[in-house]
């Protein structure tokens, strides 16, 4: 029995490259991009920005999750071209092991990872979550979808797209509070 | 990926027209873009919506609401009138993927998310819907996540959404804007196909048709339901999902991840008041599951008894555990 | 040289000034910030840009032979700079399995055969990443496709088990007279649980950056691996170079659970076709091919049998433990800790294993515990149901202080099973629970409470280190012991500076580069005590040699406060630096005598959970868990803490949701991405508790610590599936315990099909 595996025709010329521009923690990018570039690898293989992680590139785990426009996405799910003139906010925006942003320190002291891989993706949606909840998104887990409120429940369900196989997950669940918290002071 | 041709519509009105031969539409991309990094699609070209307009929701003649293509799931389920008046479709959403993902993911690329089989996910492997004429692996594979009712012999593949299955029970209508400049509405029951002998076609949108927007009649009154049974409690596609709108005139009930297209039979809905069995023996009558999701007839009728519960104060029979 | 073969006295860790305390991470802000560099990411280095984008093409059918490959579209591509298959591949080191083996050759495209899905048939290489996943995607591979011939299911094929080996773990325990103590017994239970195929699913993929010096003679692999010596001489084997002329740098791992002891295509592939090219070459396993490509864990169909009295005292004992993997595979050895965990003075333990043709079977997480504890501690759940007995109970009954085979002659080194069960019944609520499945409710939810035991072997592994004593006073720790997220960077940090008086932030830890000492790596839960013990000894040498510097007497040498003291004097470390006239360095290499052979060694715990069954639709909630652990001293009681949630969670998963399904046709794991293999998410786990009892174990390392890394997932399943049971009234003997299972087991109760 013989048995193909094949993935059909293909093309010989070379993908038109386009131009992006992207502003990238504030500091404004031109790229050469071939149009298949993921707005992740733009940012870890192009602008050497390797802080935001691949970890399935397929939209499963958030590994890679950064801010558009000051919101949370998978940015493997994206073409960079797609986000041609938009504002990118990754990880590296945040802080420096010297001065860490408040998320970042309430990660470390609350030992929200381990291996540290899905780390940057949990920070940034950490942060998006939060700001949903102050702009009143509802989740599946608001009991009235016309009152959203701050609620451990709320970080869970929200922060679900962000896999930890580690599992820091109670302790990501204490560090969002603590800067929550914080933030409410 | 194969290469392909990145054209961005700055109008939706010139999109079908800047549409080559073997392009595709991009929308969010949280679909598309998966299945081109696995090159099971593989569109020439791509015309990016992204910048197009169609991303209001605005108020219709009726009192219902016309919800452009583009609007982000994100964005539909908070609107205020939708969680108001039409919470079963902020919860269906809300129930769906992620936080990060319903950012990106638009009300038309959600109605046209392709299923979620494993088959159809290995370009090595048979699957009518990806390959036409290389059989359907999961038939006597893997078909525990799969479809129960509306498969063929060709094709057990499921309709992995959760926000059409609201709709349907909203009776949405689809607005599209074809090749040709002409215009129709598809009604949200006739929009998914069942797959017959032809089940790489998932829904009635001709080539180069470009959905432009989905229109909800006037709010129904009464509660809204939406319940997902998953195998983890978020971030997973529904076993079984049951969106439910329960009136004092009657109750309108559809049914997620059962089959190809949101599963909604209407005489069913009549057997309300007879309970839950009555109402999915009729919604499942003609259901050919198989042995490894057979389970699903059972959770189906289960998650409609939780819909019954949480709708009346009394009356609640058990579940079968004491 | 220095060996641990006598019970550790007093020394300086006993002062708990560093060591033992909690400490954040020591690398915890390189992490946060994205500062921590992964192996695929060093190609951002200004010197490696010209790195080049391997993408491995894996085989699509499971069994059978590659009988042509059609690369003509495929390297006219734009960019393509390679191809390599079977076919233009260079000599390799052979392998008698197609199972990677530790530090043994791992070929990658040895020949046209193929053995397991995904693995790999070819490798592009291409300019850029996109440039060469299109071009993987236009090669035209042709099969001689002989899926039917190979075996995939276990259950088909487990009667022609066969012993699983002669090593320790996997040979026959036969004491007594089972069969007869058995059938004597008053009460007897004989039940068969199964557990499936699981995939470590870590967050990092595998993947590796090969760079070659310009003559092509010395390779660097930066790879993603938690055993750098075994996978620098694997590397070295496979490629036939000196491993003089290799160096592996694996400082950062994105999670491995036991995937990553060995090496895959990603490895191989990349070094073979960079030094090709004469160019970096990187490459990242997809997602997708992770899970039929490297390792997982392999299924087991495991049978239980307890024959004990009226008053519940274990006096047959009997597990048997069915596996498979391809030819030269190792069993997974899921009966194993029941040699060890409950007493009964007739005992038949035993592992068997079959021929499959799946891809290759590895180490997870606890290998053999992790899931010999998922049927065990169920079975004695359902014993003390037989018993009328509670299960806590049931267990302290039977608790023993020795190796029950061997006898008092070999006690175990420190034991606290009871205690942990005690401590957690009294913190948990135990009393709250009531014997009769489904009697406590919760508005809709069904509330069930469970226990199990926790077990997890202690194993100990040679390890070196160099302590080097720097200019200003500091200390620099080197060894090739990895941190898989372990901790490992922050303990051997403590370690040190306890020993030589200093502060955890005045101890530098290098640590994943084949160019230090040879340590023990990461697996097993062995690394925290094996690599601590190199950096022990390490201590104990560079003490000396610092002492004599200050011109004191190395054996009345105290080290405190950044000095070294002799009665009243003292001098300041860095002083003793600056003074040496050459930099003053130890290296040593610990080793471990026989005191595990004299004494059975484990750590122990007892977990505990409550759960929600929902009364309609049958579907479960982790409400609340608990574990204590007794694991000797706790390093860091912070990291120590984190790895028993982890352990914890996959427990959870594996008692709930997580499952390779295997097309038994095609032969291959199916649900082979994140979407389908189902982990635990945010959502599932709730606030979760750990407990670790005050425990020292002299006998096991001068650090008097056990392992913890994997503790936390023995058992905590059981506990899961005990607390369902609690609940709903329906035993589950088949993992995961999925809600379509809860549905049958109500509909087989009711005779009704449930409706």
């Amino acid at each position: 029995m013989t048995h193909t595996t094949s993935h059909g025709s293909t093309d010989l010329q070379l993908p038109r490259s386009v131009r992006v521009e992207l502003t990238v923690n504030g500091q404004p990018k031109q790229l050469e991009l071939d149009p298949r570039v993921s707005l992740l690898d733009a940012l870890r293989e192009h602008l050497h920005l390797t802080g935001t992680k691949k970890g399935c590139d397929h939209g499963q785990c958030g590994a890679c999750t950064v801010l558009v426009g000051g919101k949370r996405l998978n940015s493997c799910l994206s073409l960079a071209v797609m986000h041609d003139g938009d504002e990118v906010t990754t990880i590296e925006s945040l802080g420096t092991p010297d001065d860490l942003h408040p998320m970042q320190a309430a990660f470390v002291e609350c030992d929200g990872f381990q291996c540290g891989y899905c780390t940057p993706g949990q920070i940034m949606s950490a942060l998006g979550t939060l700001d949903e909840l102050e702009r009143g998104i509802p989740s599946h887990v608001t009991a009235d979808l016309n009152t959203v409120e701050y609620s451990d429940d709320e970080v869970r369900e929200r922060m679900s797209g962000n896999i930890c196989r580690c599992a820091a997950y109670p302790n990501i669940v204490r560090a969002v509070r603590s800067v929550h918290e914080g933030g409410q002071e | 990926m194969k290469a392909f041709e990145y054209v961005r519509a700055e109008d939706a009105a010139q999109a079908p027209g800047l549409l080559a031969e073997g392009g595709k539409y991009l929308a969010g991309g949280t679909n598309l873009l998966d299945l081109m990094k696995l090159q099971i699609e593989a569109p020439a070209q791509l015309v990016d919506l992204n910048r197009s307009g169609l991303a209001e929701i605005t108020e219709t003649e009726e009192g219902g609401l016309k919800i452009g293509a583009l609007v982000r799931n994100t964005d539909l389920a908070a609107h205020p009138r939708v969680r108001q008046e039409y919470a079963v479709l902020s919860r269906a959403i809300l129930a769906g993927a992620s936080g990060q993902i319903r950012n990106r993911a638009t009300t038309g690329g959600n109605l046209l998310q392709r299923t979620r089989c494993p088959y159809f996910y290995d370009t090595n492997l048979p699957c009518n819907k990806r390959e036409p004429g290389t059989g359907c692996g999961a038939l006597a594979g893997f078909s525990r996540p799969l479809a129960v009712i509306g498969t063929s012999e060709h094709c057990i593949a499921n309709y992995p959404g959760d926000m059409a299955v609201a709709l349907r029970v909203l009776d949405a209508t689809i607005q599209t804007l074809k090749a040709d400049g002409s215009r129709r509405e598809i009604p949200i029951g006739d929009f998914h196909r069942l797959p017959g002998d032809t089940p790489h076609i998932d829904t009635v949108l001709e080539s180069g048709e470009l959905i432009t927007s989905v229109t909800l009649p006037p709010p129904l009154g009464g509660q809204h339901i939406y319940l997902k049974a998953r195998d983890r409690q978020s971030y997973a596609f529904a076993l079984v999902s049951v969106a439910a709108v329960v009136t004092d005139s009657g109750a309108r009930v559809a049914f997620g991840g059962v089959a190809p297209k949101p599963w909604r039979v209407e005489s069913a809905e009549a057997r309300w008041n007879e309970g839950a069995q009555a109402v999915t023996d009729a919604a499942f009558k003609d259901a050919r599951p198989t042995a490894q999701n057979a389970f699903k007839l059972d959770l189906a009728q289960r998650l409609v008894q939780a819909v019954m519960n949480e709708t009346q104060s009394a009356g609640t029979p058990e579940g079968g555990a004491a | 040289m220095s060996k641990f073969d006598s019970p550790a006295g007093i020394n300086p860790l006993d002062q708990e000034k560093v060591l033992a305390r909690p400490h954040a991470r020591k690398e915890g802000p390189l992490k946060v910030t994205g500062q921590a560099t992964y192996a695929y990411e060093y190609s951002a280095d200004p010197d490696l840009q010209g790195t080049t984008y391997g993408y491995l093409v894996g085989a699509g059918v499971a069994r059978g032979q590659v009988t042509s490959v059609d690369c003509s579209v495929a390297e006219a591509m734009p960019g393509v700079l390679l191809v390599l298959t079977h076919e233009n591949m260079p000599a390799q080191g052979a392998s008698d399995t197609p199972v990677p083996q530790e530090d043994d050759a791992t070929p990658q495209m040895r020949s046209a055969e193929v053995d397991y899905y995904h693995q790999a048939v070819a490798f592009v290489v291409a300019e850029t990443f996109e440039q060469a996943r299109a071009a993987a995607g236009a090669l035209v591979i042709e099969y001689d496709n002989r899926t039917a011939e190979g075996d995939y299911v276990l259950a088909e094929v487990m009667e022609d088990a066969e012993k699983a080996g002669s090593d320790e773990e996997s040979k026959d325990q036969q004491v007594g007279d089972f069969a007869g103590a058995f059938r004597r017994a008053d009460v007897q239970l004989d039940v068969t649980y199964t557990t499936p195929y699981q995939s470590h699913a870590m967050l990092e993929p595998h993947a590796s950056l090969a760079v070659w010096d310009e003559a092509g003679e010395e390779l660097t692999l930066y790879t993603s691996n938690q055993m750098v010596h075994w996978v620098h001489r694997g590397i070295s084997k496979t490629l036939n170079v000196p491993q003089k002329n290799i160096r592996i740098v694996s400082r950062y791992i994105g999670g491995g659970f036991g995937s990553k002891l060995m090496f895959y295509g990603d490895a191989v592939l990349s070094a073979v076709a960079a030094r090709t090219l004469g160019r970096p070459v990187k490459c990242a396993l997809t997602r997708p091919q992770i899970f039929n490509h490297t390792s997982h864990r392999p299924a087991t169909v495991q049978r239980i049998r307890f024959g004990a009295d009226g008053d519940g005292r274990i006096h047959a004992i009997g597990h048997d433990s069915y596996s498979g993997n391809l030819p030269g595979g190792s069993a997974e050895t899921a009966s194993h800790q029941t040699k060890l965990l409950y007493a009964g003075e007739n005992r038949l333990v035993r592992q068997r294993l079959s021929e499959l043709h799946l891809p290759p079977g590895g180490s997870m997480r606890a290998p053999g515990e992790a899931v010999g504890m998922l049927a065990l501690e169920c079975a004695v759940d359902e014993l003390a149901e037989k018993l009328e007995m509670d299960p806590i109970e049931l267990r302290v009954l039977n608790d023993i202080g020795y190796d029950p085979e061997k006898g008092p002659e070999r006690p175990f080194s420190s034991r606290r099973l009871a205690d942990c069960l005690r401590r957690g019944a009294e913190e948990f609520g135990w009393e709250q629970r009531s014997a009769q499945p489904g009697e406590r409710r919760d508005g809709e939810w069904l509330i069930g409470l469970g226990v199990a035991s926790a077990f997890r072997g202690n194993l100990v592994k040679p390890s070196s280190a160099t302590l080097r004593l720097e200019k200003g006073g500091k200390i620099t720790v080197e060894t090739q012991m990895t941190d898989i997220g372990t901790g490992s960077y922050t303990i051997l940090g403590q370690t040190a500076a306890e020993m030589l008086g200093l502060t955890l932030d005045d101890v530098e830890v290098r640590l994943g580069d084949s160019e230090f000492p040879k340590s023990s790596g990461s697996g097993g839960s062995w690394g925290a005590n094996s690599a601590g013990t190199g950096v022990y000894y390490a201590a104990e040498e560079l003490r000396k040699k610092i002492a004599k510097a200050a011109g004191y007497d190395p054996k009345k040498a105290v080290f405190k406060d950044g000095e070294v003291w002799e009665d009243n004097k003292c001098t300041l470390l860095g002083v003793v630096a600056a003074k040496a006239p050459e930099p003053l360095e130890a290296t040593v290499n610990a080793t471990f005598g026989d005191l595990n052979k004299q004494y059975a060694q484990a750590s122990f715990g007892a977990h505990f959970c409550e759960v929600g069954v929902h009364r309609v639709t049958g579907e479960i909630r982790v409400r609340r868990m608990l574990s204590v652990a007794a694991a000797g001293r706790i390093f860091n009681p912070v990291t120590a803490r984190s790895q028993c949630l982890g352990g914890m969670t996959m427990g959870v998963g594996a008692a709930l949701m997580e499952e390779l399904h295997v097309d038994g046709e095609l032969g291959l794991f199916i649900n082979h991405d994140m979407a389908e293999y189902h982990v635990p998410v945010h959502a599932d786990i709730p606030d979760l508790d750990v407990i670790f009892l005050e425990e020292l174990d002299d006998k096991s390392s001068p650090l008097k610590g056990k392992g913890v890394g994997e503790l936390g997932i023995c058992g905590v399943g059981a506990a899961v599936a005990n607390a369902i049971y609690n609940a709903s009234g329906v035993r589950i003997r088949d993992y995961p315990l999925t809600v379509d299972k809860i549905l049958a087991g109500w509909a087989s109760r009711s005779g009704s099909q449930g409706r």
